[in-house]
């Protein structure tokens, strides 16, 4: 019997998983996938929110406001990348002034600090590229952008330092309310549980349903992007938002952590929950609309992938988080779409209070180790940096994605660290080998190689993700 | 009769030939020089091929050595070369133009090494 | 941080950098050092297996390994210095190379010139476009060949090709060969960018169909490739509704392109060329910034391994040239630099500049065609004016063209300013 078992390891799973490490209480994560962060929070914006559009009193705004501010301190606690790039809504009629003198009033009122409404001009002084009829912005500084993989990457990885376990290629099958328990099913094996957290994104209904009769239903809802070349990664600054419509925050235009430009997403509800495919006439949807925000869109020979992400839609419109009337000690964290990702920081903590009573109020136990230090990144060092670490170990003075410049020993970090990368897809996410321009082209073969090596697995039953992802 | 239409390889021009082959006789027609003639001819009555692969290494710096046949082959037996290259096995060191196999499928064509392998 | 001196420094190993290596030795500069990232010297002639190199060099028909082994012999016996499992990691614009490996970490090179020879890459499937699922079993046709040639592992068995590049052709051979269903390639131009030769030898000889103006309008498969979508397209490269068909396939292989990998001269500050992407070069091949010279794939993108290394021969002797002119403190008198022009019907010339002072003999300009053409006449137009012409009954995109420019016009003609090469309408 475990105390908690949390299903699905994505940024909310593992932001609850990392919280409830710092207590003595027996933790495991379930997650279908072999990695974590395999589901929707591998595929989004980036974005840490400010929190002005989110409608107030909602747990949307009040969870997106605190995260937002907390995000920075976490980056530094846990070591991944996030910059306060600030951000800009724009409007390109007079009537929409109306819309951003609303939002800055919503803003307000949530509480996120420092906006203010400037003019078209004012805002093309801050970003020469910006689209010449844009009348009016609202300038948001607390406004930033975080790499989603590292976030994620680094919660769980702190969570499982702390003692949390990760059981990964475990499919939950059937979640069964045994009165002072739960049991879960996985198609591997079965875990009894007093505590069961259910983050398992788009399926969250699913799993819901298998312990409570109150409504949930949610929508996949599809958003496209197209990720540029890093040559075109100071085309803007500030992350660039068109009015919100019915169907969320629109198209925006930003730089992302490591220096590319990423536009996107659509926004398409979609019947299959797996559908993560590209469109032609999505990727077409977005570049037109990116095109409204700023002048000069690169070519679409600059683009260097294409990818899209299934937002986890609830028909409430905001995050469900909490325990259903008919199923004592199961809480839903679900419906966690846009601002999903900048709550991260704050969610678990939300959750752990609702799950801390179960076991008597714990108090925080004395060997929890927050600090956590990530992967280096080699390329960014500078020369007396990097001379010292290839001092230390020369398998950082070894190439192997020229593009993004990353290190064999970056990539054999990754295979060692806690919870270390078995697939090419988890070298990816932890490392960037791979993410550059030729789209992992020239590492494939020798970070499989390493992977061989490491770990001891033939070069054919590699895999890029999933299990039957074989890359050879 | 037998009658085909094939491009000439033997610059850019390409011209498409049509070689018939008449109670042995080969007409080309098509081509713009004698070059493009001989091809059709050739390609007609005696194809032949270069075939290069690879062998397996047996304990070696590489895991494949790059073979080809030292000559071409007729253009027929390039699925029996492959069928004994792909079961061939040499040990190293292995040097450039070491013959692999000889008289390869029966084509009277050494197998040679294309390239250094300790 | 170790930091040594070298007069030139080659950044590659391949074809380009060891004839460039060769010919700066044979100028008589002795101080020369090749850096190449592989463990091996040879560069991606290490896994072109197939044969057909060097009937310009060495008039006999070789495999890549063996046209590379005739160089690095050369390399061996003139005892050029050269490490391997070396990265440059950065470049600067007074011609500092910083450089990593295992043995030495990370040091520094000042050197008297430097010859970019690092090759070109693949375009990768995002820069296409295509939509679709992301699984495992898309490899560009270059991974692939290594996958085949190198590691001994096959990709796939049921493939399906997207463009019709020679790597690609010559991959649709070697997986048949390897045992694979090579079920069809598809090429979204009306034309294949390939050698005749390969789509005879490749294609032909094994019955795979090969389909012009159709591209891949989707990929399914969530994990691996279970099927691409082919469509064909209009004359504006966009999939014609109705005409798509279903292949299953468990690979994709991409052969649409390749672009110079010149990450290293951006940093340096080196122009480069919106068309080639290669550097912008005059007839010595130095590029904007002095004293470092480009070649071979980086500089623009080859048919033939051959013209590879004559025009590598060019940028060594073109280097050796100026770090000897540097040390006997030479300042050229004649600075007049002659702009060359891609006139109609021509994508680009390489070089894009003549310096009149530097031509010894002939300037050999290599140039490619915008489309297919027969019949036509392509000239060489001194500021505008007609001065002479070829008659050519064929051209196209794929296959390189090259026109000398004549030292006796550039001595007749000391003041032009614009040097045209384009067809004569």
């Amino acid at each position: 019997m475990v105390d908690v078992c949390i299903i699905g390891a994505g940024v909310a799973g593992c932001s609850v998983a990392r919280e409830l490490s710092k207590y003595s209480l027996r933790t495991v994560v379930v997650e279908k996938a072999p990695d974590v962060c395999e589901g929707t929070s591998k595929a989004n914006s980036g974005i840490v929110h400010a929190g002005f559009d989110a409608e107030p009193g909602s747990l949307k705004a009040k969870l997106n406001v605190a995260g937002n501010a907390k995000m920075e301190e976490l980056s530094k606690e846990l070591d991944f990348s996030f910059r306060r790039n600030g951000s800009m809504v724009i409007c390109k009629d007079e009537a929409g002034v109306a819309t951003l003198e609303r939002l800055l009033e919503r803003g307000n009122v949530n509480g996120v600090p420092g906006m203010s409404i400037i003019t078209g001009d004012e805002a093309r002084k801050l970003e020469p590229n910006l689209s010449s009829g844009v009348v009016a912005a609202l300038l948001v500084p607390t406004g930033g952008i975080v790499c989603p993989f590292e976030l994620t990457i680094a919660l769980a990885e702190n969570a499982n330092v702390n003692g949390v376990e990760f059981m990964f290629d475990n499919e939950v099958t059937e979640v069964s309310n045994e009165g002072d328990h739960y049991r879960v099913e996985t198609d591997k094996q079965t875990i009894e549980a007093k505590v069961v957290i259910n983050a398992a994104g788009v399926y969250a209904d699913k799993i819901h349903r298998m312990v409570s009769q109150e409504p949930m239903n949610i929508t996949a809802r599809r958003g496209e992007y197209c990720l540029y070349d890093k040559q075109c990664g100071q085309m803007v600054d500030h992350t660039i938002f068109q009015l919100p419509n019915a169907f969320g925050k629109g198209v925006l235009v930003t730089p992302t952590v490591h220096g590319n430009l990423l536009i996107g997403p659509t926004a398409d509800d979609i019947p299959d929950k797996e559908a993560t495919n590209t469109t032609a006439e999505g990727m077409n949807r977005a570049r037109e609309k990116a095109a409204e925000s700023v002048e000069h869109m690169p070519a679409n020979r600059l683009m260097i992938t294409s990818f899209s992400g299934l937002r986890a839609h609830e028909d409430g419109d905001d995050f469900i988080i909490g325990e259903p009337d008919d199923a004592e000690n199961f809480i839903d964290v679900a419906g966690i779409e846009s601002p999903g990702l900048s709550c991260a920081p704050v969610i678990g903590e939300f959750v752990a209070e609702m799950v801390l009573p179960a076991f008597g109020n714990p108090k925080q136990k004395e060997n929890f180790i927050g600090k956590r230090t990530g992967i280096p990144h080699v390329s960014q060092l500078s020369e007396e940096e990097r001379e010292a670490l290839i001092k230390e170990n020369s398998a950082y003075s070894v190439i192997v994605c020229r593009c993004e410049m990353i290190t064999e020993g970056e990539i054999l970090d990754a295979i060692h660290r806690p919870l270390g990368a078995k697939t090419m897809d988890g070298i990816k996410r932890r490392t960037r080998a791979g993410m550059g321009r030729c789209q992992a082209g020239f590492c494939t073969p020798r970070t499989m190689e390493l992977i061989s090596r490491e770990l001891g697995i033939p070069m054919e039953h590699i895999l890029k993700s999933g299990r039957r992802s074989h890359v050879l | 009769m037998e009658t085909r239409e094939m491009t000439c390889i033997n610059c850019p021009l390409g011209c498409l030939l049509t070689v018939t082959k008449d109670n042995g006789k080969v007409t080309v027609t098509g081509n713009t020089c004698p070059r493009g003639e001989d091809y059709g001819i050739k390609e007609m009555t005696d194809p032949r091929r270069t075939v290069t692969s690879t062998v397996r290494v047996k304990n070696g710096s590489a895991v494949k050595v790059p073979v080809k046949t030292k000559t071409d082959i007729p253009k027929d037996k390039i699925f029996e070369v492959m069928d004994v290259i792909r079961k061939a096995e040499v040990k190293p060191p292995v040097h450039i133009g070491d013959i692999i196999v000889d008289d390869i499928a029966g084509t009277g064509v050494p197998l040679v090494a294309t390239k250094d392998v300790e | 941080m170790y930091c040594r001196e070298t007069d030139v420094v080659i950044i590659g190993g391949g074809p380009a950098g060891l004839a460039a290596a060769l010919a700066v030795k044979a100028a008589g500069v002795e101080s020369v050092l090749i850096l190449e990232r592989d463990t091996q010297l040879g560069g991606i002639l290490n896994q072109c297996i197939h044969n057909g190199f060097g009937l310009h060099t060495f008039k006999e028909e070789l495999t890549g390994p063996e046209y590379a082994a005739r160089f690095i012999k050369r390399v061996l016996d003139e005892k050029i210095e050269y490490m391997l499992e070396t990265m440059v990691v950065d470049l600067k614009s007074d011609r500092t190379v910083v450089a990593m490996n295992r043995k030495e970490g990370l040091f520094s090179i000042k050197a008297g010139a430097v010859v970019l020879a690092m090759g070109c890459r693949e375009r990768p499937r995002g820069a296409l476009g295509i939509p679709g699922f992301r699984p495992a079993g898309i490899f560009t046709a270059g991974t692939a060949q290594r996958f085949v040639n190198v590691e001994g592992i096959m990709p796939g068995s049921e493939v399906v090709i997207l463009g019709s590049g020679d790597i690609g052709l010559i991959m649709a051979r070697r997986m048949t060969l390897e045992g694979a269903h090579v079920k069809l390639v598809a090429e979204l131009m009306p034309y294949s960018g390939g050698l005749k030769r390969n789509i005879a030898q490749c294609l032909n000889d094994y019955n795979i169909p090969l389909k012009l103006s159709h591209t891949v309008v989707d990929i399914k498969g969530k994990e691996r490739v279970e099927g691409v979508t082919i469509a064909e397209v209009d004359e504006r490269l966009k999939p014609i509704p109705g005409t798509e068909e279903f292949y299953p396939c468990d690979t994709l292989l991409l052969s649409c392109g390749l672009i110079p990998e010149n990450e290293l001269s951006g940093s340096a500050g080196v122009a480069l060329s919106p068309v080639t992407g290669g550097a912008v070069v005059d007839n010595t091949l130095e590029t904007s910034i002095p004293g470092v010279f480009a070649c071979g794939n980086v500089l623009h993108v080859h048919d033939l391994v051959d013209y590879v290394s004559e025009e590598a021969e060019n940028a060594g002797r073109g280097a050796a040239e100026y770090v000897k002119g540097q040390k006997a403190g030479i300042v050229p008198e004649d600075d007049t630099v002659m702009e060359m022009k891609a006139g109609k019907g021509v994508r680009y010339t390489v070089p894009a500049k003549i310096r009149p002072a530097t031509v010894k003999k002939d300037v050999l300009v290599r140039f490619r065609v915008d489309n297919n053409y027969k019949d036509v006449s392509i000239g060489v137009f001194y500021d505008g004016r007609l001065e002479r012409s070829v008659k050519k009954r064929t051209v196209a995109p794929g296959e390189m063209e090259e026109l000398r420019i004549r030292k006796e016009e550039l001595d007749k003609y000391p003041e032009v300013k614009e040097i045209t090469i384009g067809f004569v309408e």
